[in-house]
């Protein structure tokens, strides 16, 4: 029997500390949807994705309703577009069919868009990402992502170059909205084919015919857990109670995964073990390193509490799960986190310090605005350093950069909602015009010789 | 898992006379059977956690009428599923 103190710590945890559901995600395959006809490739996709998730805001309602926890998002992803859409070589049809059927089914972002090129291009994947920034201005739920770098084939230049390029004009294309568009676009290396958070969502090739992935949330609950239980104690009681935190949410996590799985009837796929940040008080990754005792997130020792904070939520979430996937890591995405916010405002926090803490943590420079002259090439050298650090250290990083147009250092933009305002961060002005031309590709690293 | 068909209520608030019986009441309009009842007042905070068994109750509109019962009274008054405490607190 559960006693009164254990079901008050729930009820407060959810009511007080902002613990939520993340966002639970449907993986849908989309290739027995391939067709040559334009026409008939959109009814496909939109028939498939319409039948398939149905049913997926209600049950996700329902669950929200009568375990009393917050479900905050309920979104699809789909098939690498750049496969679906190769033989009607007309990729924006299939971004329509995506952004009509998402509305329909009412989530709010559908996510696969996609190209896989971390070895070379298609023609269609070339295609799918020449028609990014058309894509993603014009429809409104439609998100995605390239993954140009891998540890086993390297990072494809040529990619990095077009998809800095790419960013820069959705940028131009959805100025009124302070770039908005790119919020959408995420640039990866090593992505992994079941994350069920977005914009970085897509249902691998390697997936089944579709599958429930479950995002859980909770930095709050984990800074909460440290000022009762580990203020001023040494770093070993601070990873315990962490690890403690961590596997109380994400059994959650499981618990709603495994419910949603079996009321829609669709597979349980993975529960992905990140904290991710809102823009609410009290809901801050950055929090949470400042906690450990760091006078504002960026200081020296931000790296080191960093990676302790990471390694601890995933000792402590292994265990809660059966299956465990996705990108599973502390997520630090400037706009999205008030302590970041504050952090890279006040001039603590730099895009270079941010880089080094990806090295340690899920999942790379995220939601971060630079200012609008920001050329393509630096932006696509950007792409490249972080591809670097995923491809070497074997992990999945990831760019999604905001190029404000018309805004400079000290200016701030303003998304709303959960993805909330970036301060515009300084980037390097000296150019990488030369380094990017040469296209090409980076060889994959050596996997001995580890020094 | 097997499925209990239990819910626990959690009552917060300024104590005040009859709680208890509106919130009983509400549960046996719409068929929630009470299993146990634990209840305390803090220096004037009511608390109250009820185990209710709803085999024979429409969640939803058991929910609705108790956060609307809560609203009135001036109370927090939720309503879960018991698995949820189950899996955070067992293994």
């Amino acid at each position: 029997m559960i006693n009164t103190s254990e079901i008050l710590q729930t009820v407060h945890m959810i009511t007080e500390e902002k613990l939520d559901i993340r966002t639970i995600t449907m993986g849908i395959s989309l290739y027995s949807c391939i067709h040559p006809d334009s026409r008939e490739l959109y009814r496909r996709i939109y028939d498939k994705i319409t039948h398939q998730a149905e049913r997926l805001v209600p049950v996700g309602e329902a669950l929200e309703c009568e375990f009393g926890i917050p479900i905050v998002n309920k979104r699809i992803s789909v098939s690498p577009i750049s496969l679906i859409a190769a033989a009607c070589r007309d990729p924006l049809t299939a971004a329509r069919a995506m952004d009509d059927a998402a509305r329909e089914t009412g989530v709010n972002f559908i996510g696969g868009y996609t190209a896989l090129v971390q070895k070379g291009l298609t023609e269609s994947d070339r295609r799918l990402i020449d028609s990014l920034p058309e894509a993603l201005a014009e429809t409104e739920r439609v998100c995605g992502s390239v993954n140009v770098a891998s540890t086993r084939a390297g990072i494809d230049m040529d990619a990095v170059r077009l998809c800095g390029e790419a960013i820069k004009a959705l940028a131009e294309r959805t100025k009124d909205t302070d770039a908005s568009g790119c919020m959408k676009l995420v640039i990866f290396s090593n992505a992994v084919e079941d994350n069920p958070f977005m914009a970085g969502a897509f249902h691998g090739p390697g997936e089944g015919e579709s599958c429930i992935n479950v995002g859980i949330s909770g930095p709050g609950v984990v800074k909460r857990a440290l000022e009762k239980e580990a203020r001023g104690a040494p770093f070993d009681v601070v990873a315990e109670t962490i690890k403690r935190t961590a596997f109380k949410i994400t059994r959650v996590g499981q618990l709603i995964a495994r419910e949603a799985s079996s009321r829609l009837g669709v597979p349980f796929g993975i529960v992905d073990l990140s904290l991710a940040p809102t823009p609410a008080m009290g809901d801050s990754v950055a929090h949470i390193l400042e906690e450990m005792g760091l006078e504002v997130c960026g200081c020296a020792g931000t790296t080191a509490a960093l990676a302790l904070l990471n390694d601890a939520v995933k000792k402590g979430g292994v265990m809660a799960s059966s299956q465990v996937g996705g990108l599973s890591g502390a997520f630090i995405p400037v706009s999205e986190d008030i302590g970041m916010i504050n952090a890279a405002r006040s001039g603590a926090l730099s895009i270079e310090k941010l880089e080094s803490m990806t090295c340690v943590c899920s999942v790379g420079l995220d939601m971060i605005a630079v200012p609008g002259n920001t050329p393509a090439s630096t932006l696509a050298a950007i792409i490249a350093d972080e591809a670097a650090i995923g491809m070497v250290n074997s992990k999945t990083t990831a760019v999604r950069l905001i190029p404000a147009p018309g805004k400079e250092v000290g200016d701030e933009v303003e998304f709303g909602g959960l993805f909330g305002r970036a301060p515009i961060m300084r980037v390097s002005p000296y150019s990488s015009e030369t380094f990017i031309a040469r296209g090409g590709r980076i060889p994959a690293p050596l996997q001995s010789l580890k020094n | 898992m097997e499925k209990k068909n239990q819910a626990v209520v959690t009552v917060v608030g300024r104590d005040t006379i009859g709680i208890i019986a509106r919130v009983s009441r509400e549960l046996a309009l719409h068929d929630a059977n009470i299993l146990d009842i634990s209840q305390t007042v803090l220096s004037g905070l009511f608390n109250m956690i009820m185990i209710v068994d709803i085999s024979l109750s429409e969640f939803a509109e058991l929910s609705e009428a108790l956060t609307f019962l809560g609203e009135e009274l001036g109370l927090e008054i939720r309503i879960q599923r018991s698995e949820i405490f189950d899996a955070m607190h067992r293994i």
